[in-house]
């Protein structure tokens, strides 16, 4: 009788405690968002915070492909103009209801946002003529320039509620103010909550900078509705400690663990880890313009590196694989081009970057530097996972093959300045494309600057192949998919010929999780609990 | 006095200009914020109008002034990266920071002065050489080794205690405090503890010695002479003579670490201003940066002005006239 009433009772307590305890999440971040305001910076952790509280028209799924989402469906006229359908019956977490007027809203309000960080959205908006609303429920937009990749932009710019703000008629009009009569919220005023009204799948609860954010289930979202009622966001940027709260059950789920510290976990029936390939590309940059180049020294006083021998040679100096295994943890997969493999643009087999350091040698003879060179390797050491580490092996691979490497490690403080004003010779980069396909990298990196810097930003060496140029010039203005995937392959093909970006790997992404739970990663490296399902 | 007093004053301003000076200079010459804060795809134009509004385009001399003119309405800025103004962004920061620093230096002072008097009165016992060489290993672990060894034994192994973050919080007259919640105050154990470890080694080597001078005084042998008991020599007589070395060496260990505790509030994700500090230095926060520095210089240089004229006030010998630096 006893032995019944106590199993009953522990029954009965499972069974109350079991969906509260399960209800909740508690996540721990590597970075923390600097801010509420989803205009305010275009900043991995911001952007992940942000989906959670607020939509999009578009969104992008865990392999980046677009899919709709507060627009139901698009298409252009072949040109310019956009038409976007809206969806029916939304509403946002203060109950008004989701309409066309909200969207001239966001977009001008990334127009008139005083306090963002340059070019947080209004690089997109910015390229808008006009945009028009024929009904409450569609949407018009005409570009001054041809873009196809604006569903994809689309995705990162949120839509807030046009309430938060007094207004009349609204219209796309930033010079007469939109129609807004009262003043335009700053990114302070989003912080306590008042403003961060979104239709996301989450409301927002609190925010104390340094210690937390908590999300709560927003029960008007449209879609359906979310397993955690509480959502627990928690900044412990160093790995260590992040892993020790997993370990110590305080954190659900943890993002970037360090690799070395997988094996920790890896044999702990208690926890569950994911290993994702993003698209974050590590490469370096060589200068193959100047001659001579600061950091180059070779006997006869000329630049090597402007002969695509000498850099096919450093590329077959180098064993990726090596790499990845000793100095990654095989956290990265190997990279043969500036996108993986499959996504849009990308080629679908590049040839294999092998490891010959007998044919670079050879290339090397040839192109007049049998005795090789002296060449410094600049890197930072604070950027990207074991950044300097990676520069250290490849200086000690190229020496190999007689050219003479040393490195310049320096916090991403000094450096990224620096590299911005051409002081380096061979520097290393890091790009994670956010819009997912090839353009994102071959605009900014390889192509030749025009003059308003939208494409060829940060060309810093010096990099001229009029017909890449040509051909990317021609890809961010075709509309037809097929047509501007092809194009795309071919100016990646150019630059990977082309031997002035060597690239490396693509950095994983990894995240840990207790044994009950599962998270499939993403390749965008966003957190979301919207992913975070039960094991069971 | 008022003499006196002004003199100081006038002193203090010029320490604060100078400070603000060279602060200035310094992260002015780290590096160009635009690069990290700016993502390089960003137009042209779009990177122009940001360097304008952040005013990064004047030459530096004119950047400062326009600091300084700022600073002297009470706006040093407002961060780069947050949006919001620098000082709002450190006050934020300050109770968590203060009472982690309060509830350190409590240990310290109230485990460090027994065991330092312990080792003091019998410098030769078993006991007193543990206490002593523990002392060394307090002052020589390195806080961050340290600080994850912590974690590890109470919240992974035997799972005590949280690993990190600030817990549930109350407020007292406004102000946020961890120090009234059994949550807050399980959050505090672990960071409390780490920095407290180095200042009560402090601590006992200061009681320590002390002691051991102090006993072998006149005023203690007499006394004993006389007659006193022990526990009143050591009581009344010899702590009261050696707690003022020990008090002036908390005072200033008290100032450093409200500024300064960085690594414990980094590996324990305290939200402090540690951690505030050791942020804005590699984004490059440059207003943060000013504006932190600044405040802990006029902190240091309020409680020093207070201070002195509280020692003369204190102290009849100290003459209050205009000629004494």
């Amino acid at each position: 009788m006893h032995r019944t009433l106590i199993s009953a009772f522990i029954a009965g307590t499972c069974l109350l405690s079991a969906p509260a305890w399960a209800q909740s999440l508690k996540i721990a971040l590597s970075s923390e968002p600097t801010a509420i305001d989803p205009h305010y910076h275009d900043l991995t952790p911001n952007n992940a915070l942000i989906a959670h509280i607020f939509d999009g028209l578009t969104k992008q799924d865990e392999n980046q492909k677009v899919l709709p989402n507060l627009a139901t469906s698009w298409e252009n006229d072949g040109k310019t103009r956009w038409t976007f359908k809206l969806r029916q019956g939304v509403t946002f977490s203060n109950g008004q209801p989701f309409t066309a007027d909200d969207v001239i809203f966001s977009f001008c309000r990334t127009l008139k946002n005083e306090t963002a960080i340059a070019g947080s959205f209004a690089d997109i908006t910015g390229n808008f003529t006009a945009v028009e609303a024929p009904d409450s429920h569609t949407i018009v937009i005409t570009t001054k320039a041809p873009d196809p990749l604006l569903p994809n932009f689309l995705s990162g710019l949120a839509i807030l509620s046009s309430s938060i703000v007094p207004h009349d008629k609204l219209a796309f009009d930033a010079a007469k103010n939109c129609g807004v009569t009262g003043t335009w919220p700053v990114v302070g005023d989003f912080n306590d909550g008042k403003l961060a009204i979104g239709t996301g799948p989450y409301k927002f609860k609190s925010y104390t900078k340094g210690t937390s954010v908590e999300l709560e289930r927003n029960d008007k979202y449209w879609g359906p509705a979310e397993p955690w009622a509480n959502v627990t966001f928690v900044p412990v940027p160093n790995a260590g400690p992040r892993l020790a709260g997993l370990l110590a059950g305080d954190y659900d789920v943890i993002e970037n663990p360090a690799a070395r510290d997988v094996s920790r976990i890896r044999d702990d029936k208690r926890f569950g880890y994911v290993i994702m390939p993003s698209t974050r590309v590590i490469y370096f940059q060589l200068d193959v313009e100047r001659e001579p180049s600061p950091f180059v020294k070779a006997e006869n006083g000329k630049n090597p590196l402007k002969d695509p021998r000498v850099r096919k040679a450093m590329s077959l100096a180098i064993d990726r694989d090596a790499i990845i295994k000793r100095i990654m943890d095989s956290a990265a997969e190997p990279a043969y081009q500036f996108l993986p493999n499959g996504m849009f643009g990308a080629l679908a087999n590049p040839p294999k970057l092998a490891y010959d350091p007998a044919a670079a040698k050879k290339l090397l003879a040839e192109a007049g530097y049998p005795n090789g060179f002296q060449l410094t390797l600049s890197t930072t050491n604070d950027r990207y996972i074991n950044d300097s580490q990676i520069t250290q092996a490849v200086a000690q691979y190229l020496t190999q093959v007689g050219i003479r490497s040393e490195v310049d490690a320096m916090a991403r403080a000094i450096y990224f300045p620096r590299r911005s004003k051409k002081e380096f010779s061979v520097a290393l980069g890091g790009w994670g494309s956010t819009s997912g396909e090839a353009s994102s990298f071959l605009r900014q990196w390889p192509a030749t600057p025009d003059e308003a810097k939208t494409i060829g930003g940060s060309n810093y060496g010096g990099y001229n192949d009029p017909e890449f140029d040509k051909l990317i010039r021609t890809a961010i203005v075709t509309l037809d998919d097929a047509k501007r995937a092809e194009i795309l392959q071919q100016a990646g093909t150019k630059v990977l010929e082309g031997g002035a970006f060597i690239p490396l790997h693509f950095e994983s992404t990894i995240w840990a999780y207790k044994a009950n739970l599962k998270y499939a990663g993403r390749a965008d490296q966003f957190t979301m609990a919207m992913q975070v399902k039960s094991a069971k | 006095m008022t003499a006196y007093i002004l003199q100081r004053l006038i002193q203090s301003i010029l320490v604060l200009l100078a400070v603000s000076v060279v602060v200035f200079l310094a992260v002015y010459g780290i590096g160009d914020p635009i690069e990290l804060l700016v993502p390089p795809q960003v137009s042209a134009a779009e990177r122009t109008a940001m360097i304008q509004r952040l005013g990064l385009d004047l030459p530096v001399w004119q950047q400062y002034l326009s600091f300084l003119g700022n600073a002297l309405k009470g706006d040093l800025g407002h961060s780069f990266v947050h949006g919001v103004p620098a000082v709002d962004l450190i006050l934020a920061r300050l109770p968590a920071t203060f009472e982690l620093v309060l509830l350190a230096m409590g240990l310290a002072a109230v485990i460090g002065i027994p065991l330092g008097l312990l080792a003091g009165l019998n410098p030769e016992s078993r006991p007193s050489r543990a206490i002593m060489a523990g002392t060394i290993l307090g002052f020589s672990l390195p806080s961050f080794w340290k600080g994850m060894m912590l974690i590890l034994l109470f919240s992974v192994f035997l799972g005590w205690l949280p690993t990190a973050g600030r817990g549930e919080t109350v407020s007292v007259f406004g102000i946020p405090t961890s120090l009234l919640t059994l949550d807050g105050l399980k959050h505090l154990a672990l960071p409390a503890l780490n920095l407290a470890i180095p200042n009560m080694a402090l601590m006992i080597r200061l009681v320590a010695a002390g002691t051991t001078e102090a006993i072998s005084q006149d005023y203690v042998k007499y006394a004993r002479a006389k007659g006193v008991r022990r526990k009143r020599i050591v009581g009344r007589h010899v702590l009261r003579n050696i707690l003022i070395p020990v008090v002036t060496v908390a005072g200033m260990e008290f100032g450093s670490l409200v500024a300064f505790s960085t690594i414990t509030e980094t590996v324990f994700a305290w939200p402090g201003m540690g951690k505030l500090l050791i942020d804005s230095v590699y984004q490059l926060d440059r207003p943060v940066v000013v504006a932190y520095v600044m405040l802990a210089t006029l902190l240091f240089v309020a409680v020093n002005f207070l201070v002195d004229i509280l020692y003369a006030a204190l102290d009849p010998r100290v003459k209050l006239t205009g000629e004494m630096a």
